[in-house]
């Protein structure tokens, strides 16, 4: 009897186990996609469009003013979470199901290698778009192995803010292109008694994503490049260490705060507005916010921003920023490059700026009189787009920035030497498979 | 402190008893799931079609249980172990794409970690049973004193209850949230200490951090569940203790840990398997990819976040078995009773608690 009873209870069980693994099969058969030679893409209807949460509610208007020009074509605005890598682990999830859940995806500047490699997202006609009216910088963000694969929408580069107050009271005329004399004007400053207890500069220097912003950023400025346009990695030239030299030996010497490594951007914003520090490397979107009135900021008219130092010359920027892309498994693509063209159309991304501080990707915007009275620095962070370096366009991003953080943070906070750091990371990144 | 070890000459009669309570189980599960009549009936086959006929009935009754356990436990599971068995799927250097099939390579997600790419596992599983005996140690601790507090009979007890409770009710990422306010450079712990101590960084003091906020979120978990414990105690026999002469001390090791022992072992077993997962705090607290506090289930989101299932599942596996076997020493070697065998355990209890005693405080 009772063996009976184990018996029955193991069928049902073992049905059990045959629809799943039925119902598995059909998830995860898949069939090879052609080379990804830009498809052609057919078909016109509803899309959506997936990106994270938007909580300058700029994004939900452009969408109504297309769903009135084309009402039979609507696209629905897929909210996903504010953490970016939430946003990528559930684009990954619908592209992994091979799902049409998510048409367009708003996809962070360093997602493109790694989306075109897997052939989640497809290959854009290059043509098609007015690419060259862009900044050149923001569309190599774009760009996997010479193919367009994603439209730039926003841009973000570094920019030096400093304390235009002091500097006058030292007697600076301008602000520093090169760190030795952002190190020089420090001392200067330094001496007034309103600098007291002030320190020198600060970044990002928690370990995350940051950190390898910065670490990009001191690197390309010395002259050197963390990898290069086939994605080998060059960390062990000369350049690379005078870059990192910059960020360790200014911790050593209190140019750089003892506690900024544990700075991410809102860290090093509050420090800059409460008046304790005389230069900081932020995003544009500092710059409103550090001119609010109303009593969070004390250094409101006292700042400005300039093009970041570097080695021997202006520095280079590395660029953040949001491109557009057309998920691969996606239905109605005809609709989608319609919405993508006039999504990031140069009109639509100057009523985007009128309501919420971007970086726009077009040229003309920066010049636009009555978008700069709203931004003064706009001129500025042009400047810095256009030194800007992309950060390491790999497909295996994620292991990259790891390494680079790792790396970088050891060096930083002193448990390796600058020259150890930088030759375990070449050995890290070698291990990437770079192009031919 | 967990107690890990017998003493000598309390493990037979313990061993007896565990054993007594596992086939306790057994058959109170037997019965009261499957409800087979007597063996002997069907032994005898005197109405064997009704017997099957009541076979079928109770196959019946608890297949949509089979079935949505088989699809929530058992599917993902299987799923697990043959991810675990694949790797990464390699990148076309002339293409420029990746592979479209994940390439079997048996064993090698599991021995890998033998190899010279194994550091970082041993790190994160050295960190996760670091950080789970030392905050599973000392919530117990602190939990044991919160229950005897909130056991007492004084004004304002109900405050004092909901207040211990408050942190254990907040979800563990605002935890960690609050937490590293507390811990920023310039917040309330470097205040206090009247030092810079750069608790999110890199080194001890960052454990040092995820084990004071696990502690105060946690131990009054283990407050609630002695304090359930305590208040089953019978007042008499601490009356009986008083008149022979026991001070506090001696009533607390010779009476209240005793009988409180049944509620304090699934409380710290339910903490140890909860904290071997440990994830939000250290991943929120600290930050993600920070060797001083990575635990295995950071390990193995970090390698799915960077799609490579294989490892990933491979470290969910051997998580899987730790815990396992965790929980498995708890029940076998402390007797801890999660199940909680119905009608024929609190008879043996009665019957063991002379013997045991002695035992217990020698313990």
């Amino acid at each position: 009897m009772k063996t009976r009873t184990t018996r029955a209870l193991q069928s049902s069980g073992a049905a059990a186990v045959a629809l799943a693994a039925l119902a598995a099969c059909g998830a995860g058969g898949g069939t090879e996609a052609p080379a990804g030679q830009s498809a052609s893409f057919e078909g016109r209807g509803p899309i959506t469009y997936a990106a994270g949460k938007d909580p300058s509610g700029v994004v939900q208007p452009t969408i109504d003013r297309w769903n009135k020009l084309h009402p039979k074509e609507k696209v629905t605005f897929i909210q996903l979470p504010t953490d970016p890598d939430a946003q990528r682990q559930q684009m990954i999830q619908n592209a992994q199901t091979k799902s049409d859940a998510y048409t367009v995806l708003s996809l962070d500047a360093v997602w493109t290698s790694e989306f075109a490699a897997h052939r989640w997202i497809d290959r854009l006609p290059a043509d098609g778009f007015p690419l060259q009216k862009m900044l050149k910088p923001i569309v190599e963000t774009g760009k996997y192995r010479g193919g367009l694969y994603a439209l730039p929408w926003t841009s973000d580069g570094g920019m030096l803010y400093y304390r235009t107050d002091l500097l006058k009271k030292a007697g600076i005329d301008k602000p520093p292109a090169t760190w030795v004399q952002m190190k020089s004007d420090c001392a200067k400053v330094k001496k007034l008694p309103e600098a007291k207890g002030m320190s020198c500069y600060a970044g990002q220097f928690q370990k995350y994503e940051g950190l390898t912003v910065n670490f990009a950023e001191a690197v390309n400025s010395a002259g050197g490049v963390v990898t290069d346009a086939k994605g080998k990695p060059h960390v062990d030239s000369p350049q690379a260490k005078k870059g990192l030299d910059f960020l360790v030996g200014s911790l050593k010497d209190g140019t750089i705060p003892k506690d900024a490594v544990t700075y991410q951007e809102e860290d090093g914003r509050r420090a800059f507005q409460a008046g304790k520090l005389i230069f900081e490397r932020n995003w544009p979107y500092m710059y409103p916010l550090a001119s609010k009135k109303d009593g969070s900021s004390k250094i409101v008219g006292k700042f400005s921003a300039a093009p970041l130092p570097g080695l021997s010359g202006p520095g280079a920027s590395s660029l953040g920023g949001h491109n557009v892309a057309l998920s691969a498994s996606a239905k109605n693509k005809a609709t989608a490059i319609d919405f993508m063209k006039f999504f990031t159309s140069a009109e639509n991304q100057r009523l985007t700026l009128a309501s919420a501080p971007a970086a726009p990707t077009y040229e003309a915007l920066y010049k636009d009189p009555k978008l700069v009275e709203q931004y003064p620095y706009l001129p500025i962070l042009k400047q810095s787009i256009l030194h800007a370096v992309p950060r390491p366009r790999v497909f295996e991003y994620g292991d990259v920035t790891a390494a680079i953080q790792r790396e970088t943070y050891a060096a930083m906070t002193g448990s390796k030497s600058t020259d150890q750091a930088l030759k375990d990371l070449q050995k890290d990144l070698q291990r990437q498979p770079a192009a031919d | 402190m967990v107690k890990t070890h017998n003493p000598p000459g309390s493990a037979e009669g313990r061993h007896d008893d565990t054993a007594g309570r596992v086939y306790g189980v057994a058959r109170g599960s037997a019965r009261g799931s499957s409800a087979v009549p007597p063996a002997s009936a069907a032994r005898r086959r005197r109405k064997p079609r009704a017997t099957a006929g009541s076979g079928r009935l109770a196959a019946l009754l608890v297949s949509p249980t089979l079935l949505v356990l088989t699809i929530v436990v058992l599917y993902p599971t299987i799923v697990a172990l043959k991810d675990s068995l694949f790797g990464t799927p390699g990148l076309n250097p002339k293409t420029g794409f990746v592979n479209e099939t994940d390439p079997f390579v048996g064993a090698q997600n599991y021995t890998d970690i033998f190899g010279a790419a194994g550091e970082r596992f041993w790190n994160a599983f050295w960190n996760t049973s670091f950080l789970t005996v030392t905050t599973v140690g000392m919530e117990t601790v602190i939990g044991v004193a919160m229950a005897l507090i909130m056991n007492r009979a004084f004004q304002g007890r109900a405050l004092v209850r909901a207040s211990i409770l408050v942190p254990w009710a907040i979800p563990t990422a605002v935890t960690g949230l609050l937490w590293r306010w507390i811990f920023n450079s310039n917040g309330i712990a470097n205040a206090l200490i009247g030092q810079q101590v750069l608790w999110t960084t890199e080194g001890f003091h960052a454990k040092v951090a995820v084990i004071i906020a696990d502690v105060w979120k946690t131990a009054p978990f283990i407050g609630l569940l002695v304090l359930a414990g305590l208040q089953v105690i019978n007042k008499e026999v601490y009356e009986a203790a008083k008149i022979d002469g026991a001070g506090a001390v001696r009533q607390f090791w010779s009476i209240t840990l005793p009988l409180v022992k049944p509620a304090l072992m699934v409380a710290v077993l339910f903490r140890t398997l909860d904290a071997l997962r440990m994830f939000d705090l250290p991943y929120i607290l600290i930050g993600a990819q920070k060797e001083s506090v990575e635990t295995l289930s950071m390990l193995a989101q970090d390698q799915a976040a960077n799609v490579r299932f294989g490892p990933a599942a491979a470290y969910a596996v051997i998580l899987f078995l730790y815990v396992f076997l965790i929980a498995l020493a708890f029940v076998r070697l402390l007797g801890a009773n999660v199940v909680g065998d119905d009608d024929a355990a609190p008879k043996r209890r009665r019957r063991w608690l002379p013997v045991r005693r002695p035992a217990e405080v020698a313990a």
